[in-house]
């Protein structure tokens, strides 16, 4: 692969490196699942090599959902590494707290209306948080990092999927966490529909209530 | 050691669990006592009515033990904190009429603690770190928190059952046994160190979010075949383990961009751990620091200090509202001395 060239070092995140690189003349992005020397090399080269293959086809599946999602241009099994391409934008994560309230709002019901599309075709993406969404230049919303994702229609993987991002706006950006997740659920709404909502709203508090300590232990 | 007339000393009372812990902290966060005693359940696991008996039978001496041990005479405490949640019922409610009698006797204010943020507080105490993603995982507990906007907030956490329960059942099991000064995870991971084959088991992994019930569901039934050396398994189910929290901390900080780890709580005495989250601490550029064993497990000295802390911040708990909070989470209390 001479045609590629690293240009720099994006982002160093818990499970692959983020570089940007040239790659036939074109700005691509490369992640790059490298050995986890803290894990049993076995364990280490499973979980790298399960995720270098099944994050991909999720990202097909979740294009095929109308998700934007960034190309895949090349995957190599081989050294772990996915080709793709680059999205010039920021993280959704940088981005909430500048914005104001009807333009946070707006943005949180576009990523309601992504998530619901990813579940109304069965793609769970296994790890919503606002670190793996870009906004674009152009205003058009990316979901990326599809590696702990999996093909499921259960209610209950729907659920954690939607419960974790949930905790994440709560942990990350708490003082607009609960306006943001009801944003986020009238776009999902809109996408599921009304009873399905509600139902998942009802599997969510189920599986709060599951946790360790969660003080409402009962049903209402 | 001397006591000095304007010194304000703290007792703290644990009781979450097993063990029955007295600690003595002064303002500046010196540890003056800090005295445990451990109920080891004669088989199975804790039984909360049988801790809360053994709790209320050695609070009086372990009390004395401290002040000898502090040097220093009821009448010179200024504070009473206790242990106020989460944790087992029975036991909570031992530690906090002991907590109550005492401010009470001695008219001195008391002062309610969260369990798992005074494990945070001893832990940044004792070691350099003053804004870290704390992993915290014990036999009760598996959470990973970090400072953001006015509080302790969770990253990520367990689904299910504490890591430490995953691997005391586990040891149980396997016939293990629960020693003074051997807890089952000390002997389990004696035995892991003889394991080399890694028998492969569900590693599941929800975001920042982990789950061990299918894990110690598989560990048992591949236990029962009998087909494994059972240090390899001992061996396996710690790389799994910890791989799986290992994972989900290092997420944790790239999300959060802290620059400090802190590793407390009972399985923090765990070396295989240690050394897993020490490279990726240095992978990451970032300092590792680990609670000395004394403070990284359930300690009386940890609910002193944190108690202290609150004090200071205007916290004080009315012997009305100090009803024990079996379920109290991390990320529902206010920390006002972080500003």
């Amino acid at each position: 692969m001479d045609e590629l060239v690293i240009l720099k070092l994006l982002q160093k995140g818990a499970e692959a490196t983020i570089s940007l690189a040239s790659w036939y003349e074109k700005k691509v992005i490369i992640k790059s699942r490298k050995i986890k020397k803290y894990r049993h090399p076995q364990l280490d080269e499973r979980i790298r090599r399960f995720r270098t293959i099944h994050e991909p086809q999720l990202i097909y599946e979740a294009k095929k959902a109308g998700v934007p999602t960034p190309t895949i241009f090349l995957v190599d099994t081989k050294n772990m590494l996915i080709i793709m391409e680059f999205i010039q934008g920021k993280q959704v994560k940088h981005l909430l707290t500048i914005l104001s309230t009807t333009e946070r709002s707006q943005l949180c019901f576009k990523i309601g209306v992504l998530v619901g599309k990813l579940h109304f075709y069965g793609v769970i993406h296994g790890d919503l948080t606002t670190s793996n969404m870009l906004l674009d230049d152009y205003g058009k919303l990316f979901f990326i990092d599809f590696g702990l994702g999996e093909k499921q229609n259960e209610l209950e993987v729907r659920g954690v999927d939607l419960h974790l991002m949930k905790r994440g706006f709560q942990s990350t950006h708490n003082k607009f966490a609960k306006d943001s997740f009801k944003d986020i659920m009238s776009g999902y709404s809109n996408v599921m529909g009304k009873p399905f909502t509600t139902n998942i709203l009802k599997k969510i508090r189920e599986i709060e209530r599951r946790g360790r300590y969660v003080e409402e232990r009962k049903l209402k | 050691m001397i006591n000095s007339i304007n010194e304000i000393y703290c007792l703290g009372i644990e009781s979450t669990a097993d063990d029955f812990g007295v600690g003595i902290s002064t303002c500046s966060g010196e540890i003056l006592a800090n005295i445990s005693d451990g109920y080891i359940p004669e088989k199975g696991g804790i039984h909360p009515r049988e801790a809360a008996r053994h709790h209320a039978m050695v609070a009086s001496d372990v009390l004395d033990e401290a002040l000898i041990q502090a040097g220093i005479k009821s009448s010179d405490l200024s504070l009473i904190a206790f242990s106020q949640g989460p944790g087992l019922g029975p036991c909570l409610r031992t530690g906090a009429t002991v907590a109550r009698a005492l401010a009470a006797y001695l008219n001195i204010p008391l002062v309610g603690v969260n369990h798992s943020i005074a494990h945070v507080e001893i832990g940044k105490l004792k070691t350099n770190a003053t804004d870290p993603i704390t992993l915290y995982v014990s036999g009760g507990n598996t959470i990973i928190s970090a400072f953001n906007s006015g509080r302790y907030r969770i990253f990520g956490e367990t689904l299910d059952i504490a890591l430490g329960n995953c691997l005391d059942v586990f040891s149980r099991e396997a016939g293990l046994k629960h020693k003074k000064g051997i807890p089952l995870g000390a002997a389990l991971e004696k035995l892991a160190l003889d394991g080399n084959n890694l028998v492969l088991m569900p590693y599941i992994v929800k975001g920042m979010d982990v789950s061990f019930s299918g894990l110690l569901t598989s560990a048992v039934a591949l236990l029962r075949q009998k087909k494994y050396r059972l240090q390899d398994l001992c061996y396996s189910l710690q790389e799994i383990a910890f791989a799986m929290v290992c994972e989900v901390t290092e997420r944790a900080l790239a999300h959060t961009e802290k620059k400090e780890i802190l590793l407390t709580g009972g399985v923090a005495a765990n070396k295989r751990l240690q050394f897993m989250l020490s490279l990726i601490a240095k992978d990451h550029g970032v300092s590792f620091n680990k609670v000395p064993l004394e403070f990284a497990t359930d300690n009386g000295a940890m609910i002193a200090w944190t108690g202290l802390l609150a004090f200071r911040s205007g916290i004080v708990t009315p012997i009305e509202e100090s009803i024990v909070k079996l379920r109290w989470r991390i990320d529902r209390v206010d920390i006002p001395w972080m500003n």
